[in-house]
C-alpha cells in the first residue's frame, strides 16, 4: 500500500509482467434446465495469445466458449452461473446487452456458414447493422486480408459466399468476424470440416492473428492444440447419477507443460492418447 | 428371375459367405413399388382428366367474351359472369391483404420469437385444429360477427365481411406454411447472425424472411387458391347470387353487396333449365383458369425469388 502510493512507476511496471486477462471465468457451472452441465469453472483468458480448449466429446468445452459471447442465452433452458469477466466488468450482469458482448467478442462456428449473401456483404452486414460509420469498402478489404482471402476473393466480391470452397468459407466468417472490429475471437472446432490443407491455412492465419487479438479455439485436435495454442485447458467430463455427464476443467496451463509435464493423470491419459 | 438390371455377377464369388444377397427378390420388390406409386399417381391424374374433359366438353361451347363481360340474367343465353368474377377477384385482395401480414407475422412470432411454453404450444394446437375445422363454421361465425355484430363497419354480407370470414379461415394455412418455411433455414444461419452482433429482429429480417419468402409465398398463394373455391361460407354469410352492378373502386366497395364465382356457379347448376348447367361448366373452366393464373403466379414468384437468393 504504502510502496503503491510512493512509487507509482512500480505499479505499472509489475503491471506490464503479470498481464491482466481478457477473461475470466470465476465459478462458472452451467444448467441445462435444472440439469447441471459444467461445474465450476475457474480460469483466466491471457491477451494476444492462443487458448485452447480440448476434451473428449461431450465435455462441455463448447458450451464454455459460448459463455463468453453469450450465445448460451439463446438456447431455451441454458442457465450460467458465476461470473465472467471481460476486462474486468462482469459479461452477465444485468447492465450487459448480449448484443454489444457479441459484437466485442466474435466467433466462428465448427461448421463454415457464410450469410447466403454476397462475399461483400458477408463482411459488410455485421459492420453495417452495428452502425459502422467508416468506410465500408475499406474495411471488407481490409478485414479479407486479413483474415488471408483477400486475394482469391477480390474478383468476385459480388458473388455467393456459398460458391467458395469450404476452407474458403471458414476464412470468409473469419474475415467476418473480424470486421466487427472484436478484441476476442472464439472458434469453436474451425477445422473439423475442412481438409488438411485448409487446416494449415486456418492455423497459420490464427498465428499471424493472435498480435491484435485474443483467441480461444475448441478443437478435437490434440495436435492442433499443440501446434498452435499457447495455453492448453482439459476439460472432462464425469458421469452424473442422472445418468447425464458433467463437464469440468481438470487442468490449465501453458500448452508446453499439458503436453509434456502434465500434472493430472487424467490430463496424461489424454494427451498420450490413452482415451478419449 | 430377370427383374435385376445386371444380368449377372461379375464379382468373383466368395466361398463361405454369411450374407444371401437374394437381389433378385429385393429388385423385384423395387419394380413392384415402383408400379404402385405410377398407378397411384396415374388415378389421380385420371379423374382430373376426365373432370376436366367433362367440364370442357360440357361448358366450352359457351365461354365468350360475352359470357365474361355480361352480368347475370334470367335468360341463360344473355346471362354472364362479370360480377362473379370480379366480385371473387375483389374477395380474393381483401383476403390477401388481411390474412398474409396476420398469418405471416404470427408464424414469425412462434417460430422465432416466442419462448417455447405451455401458452405458444396451446396455441400451436389451436392452429393445427383450426385448419381443420369446417369451412361453415367459419361461415357461421363471419354471419354473427362481422354481417350482424359489425355491420356499421362491414355494411352487411359484403365484400369485406367475405373477405374477413375467408382470411380467417386460411389464416392457420398461412401460418403453419410461414412456420415450416422458416423452419426449413438452418440454424447455423441463426447463430452467425447472432455472432456478428445482430438483434433477434435483425436476424429474421436480414437473414432467415430472405430464405424462407419462397416458401411462405407458396403456401400464401395455396391458401388463396383455397379461399377463391370457397362456397359454403360465402353462401352463410348471405352472399347474394344475382348482382347486376360492379362494386365501386373505393372504401364503400368495400360494403357493397357481392356475388362471387363458386356462388354463381352453384346457383346455375341448381337451376332446372339445363342451358344454365352450361353456363356452370363454362363458370367452372373460368374458376379454373383463375387458379391456374394465381398458382402461375406463385411458381413464377418462387423461382424469382429463388433466383434472388444466394
Amino acid at each position: 500500500m504504502m510502496s503503491n502510493m510512493t512509487n507509482p512507476t512500480m505499479i505499472s511496471d509489475s503491471h506490464a509482467h503479470t498481464q491482466e486477462p481478457a477473461l475470466k471465468m470465476e465459478g462458472v457451472s452451467i444448467y441445462y434446465g435444472s440439469t447441471p452441465a459444467i461445474r465450476e469453472v475457474y480460469l483466466d483468458i491471457p491477451p494476444h495469445q492462443i487458448t485452447a480448449f480440448i476434451g473428449p466429446s461431450g465435455c462441455g468445452k463448447s458450451t464454455v466458449l459460448r459463455c463468453f459471447n453469450r450465445t448460451n442465452d439463446l438456447i431455451p433452458g441454458a442457465q450460467v452461473k458465476g461470473n465472467v469477466f471481460f476486462h474486468g466488468v462482469n459479461l452477465y450482469s444485468k447492465k450487459i446487452d448480449p448484443v454489444e458482448v457479441r459484437r466485442r467478442i466474435g466467433m466462428v462456428f465448427q461448421k463454415p456458414n457464410p450469410f447466403p449473401k454476397s462475399i461483400y456483404e458477408n463482411i459488410a452486414f455485421g459492420a453495417r447493422i452495428n452502425g459502422y460509420q467508416g468506410n465500408m469498402d475499406q474495411l471488407v478489404e481490409n478485414s479479407l486480408r486479413k483474415a488471408a482471402i483477400w486475394d482469391e476473393v477480390k474478383d468476385k466480391l459480388k458473388e455467393s459466399g456459398l460458391s467458395l470452397s469450404g476452407g474458403q468459407q471458414q476464412r470468409l466468417c473469419i474475415a467476418r468476424a473480424i470486421a466487427i472490429q472484436p478484441e476476442v475471437i472464439l472458434m469453436d472446432e474451425p477445422c473439423s470440416a475442412l481438409d488438411p490443407i485448409s487446416t494449415l491455412r486456418i492455423e497459420e492465419l490464427m498465428q499471424e492473428l493472435k498480435a491484435q487479438y485474443t483467441i480461444v479455439i475448441v478443437t478435437h485436435n490434440m495436435q492442433q492444440a499443440s501446434r498452435v495454442s499457447d495455453k492448453t485447458a482439459f476439460f472432462n467430463a464425469e458421469a452424473t447419477e442422472q445418468g447425464g455427464k458433467l463437464g469440468y476443467l481438470v487442468e490449465y496451463n501453458d500448452t508446453v507443460n499439458i503436453f509434456t509435464n502434465p500434472k493430472q493423470e487424467y490430463t496424461r491419459d489424454y494427451v498420450s492418447g490413452r482415451f478419449g | 428371375m430377370s427383374s435385376s438390371p445386371y444380368s449377372g455377377s461379375e464379382l468373383p464369388d466368395i466361398a463361405n459367405s454369411d450374407f444371401q444377397p437374394n437381389l433378385s427378390k429385393r429388385y423385384a420388390l423395387d419394380q413392384v413399388f415402383e408400379q404402385l406409386t405410377w398407378i397411384a399417381t396415374f388415378i389421380g391424374l385420371l379423374v382430373l382428366c376426365l373432370l376436366l374433359y367433362d367440364i370442357i366438353s360440357d361448358g366450352a361451347s359457351r365461354l365468350s367474351w360475352q359470357f365474361i363481360s355480361s352480368f347475370p340474367s334470367r335468360r341463360p343465353a344473355t346471362a354472364g359472369l362479370l360480377s362473379a368474377l370480379v366480385g371473387s377477384i375483389w374477395l380474393l385482395c381483401v383476403t390477401a391483404v388481411l390474412a398474409f401480414p396476420v398469418g405471416v407475422g404470427s408464424g414469425i412470432f412462434l417460430e422465432e420469437f416466442a419462448p417455447d411454453n405451455f401458452f405458444t404450444q396451446l396455441i400451436e394446437i389451436n392452429i393445427g385444429n383450426l385448419a381443420a375445422v369446417p369451412s361453415i363454421i367459419y361461415g357461421l361465425l363471419g354471419l354473427q360477427v362481422f354481417a350482424r355484430l359489425m355491420r356499421p363497419i362491414t355494411g352487411g354480407p359484403s365484400i369485406l365481411t367475405g373477405g374477413l370470414t375467408l382470411a380467417l379461415l386460411i389464416l392457420p394455412i398461412i401460418i403453419v406454411a410461414t412456420r415450416e418455411a422458416l423452419r426449413a433455414v438452418p440454424n447455423s444461419l441463426r447463430q452467425g447472425g447472432f455472432a456478428v452482433g445482430a438483434t433477434r429482429w435483425q436476424v429474421v429480417r436480414d437473414l432467415i424472411l430472405p430464405q424462407a419468402i419462397p416458401g411462405v409465398l407458396t403456401g400464401t398463394i395455396l391458401a388463396l387458391s383455397r379461399a377463391i373455391g370457397e362456397t359454403a361460407p360465402l353462401i352463410t354469410i348471405g352472399a347474394l347470387t344475382f348482382i347486376a352492378f360492379l362494386p365501386p373502386l373505393s372504401l364503400e366497395g368495400l360494403q357493397t353487396d357481392f356475388t362471387a364465382l363458386p356462388i354463381q356457379v352453384y346457383n346455375w347448376v341448381s337451376r332446372p333449365q339445363p342451358a344454365f348447367h352450361t353456363n356452370a361448366a363454362a363458370g367452372i373452366i373460368v374458376l379454373m383458369l383463375v387458379l391456374l393464373l394465381m398458382n402461375t403466379t406463385a411458381v413464377l414468384l418462387r423461382n424469382k425469388f429463388q433466383k434472388g437468393r444466394m
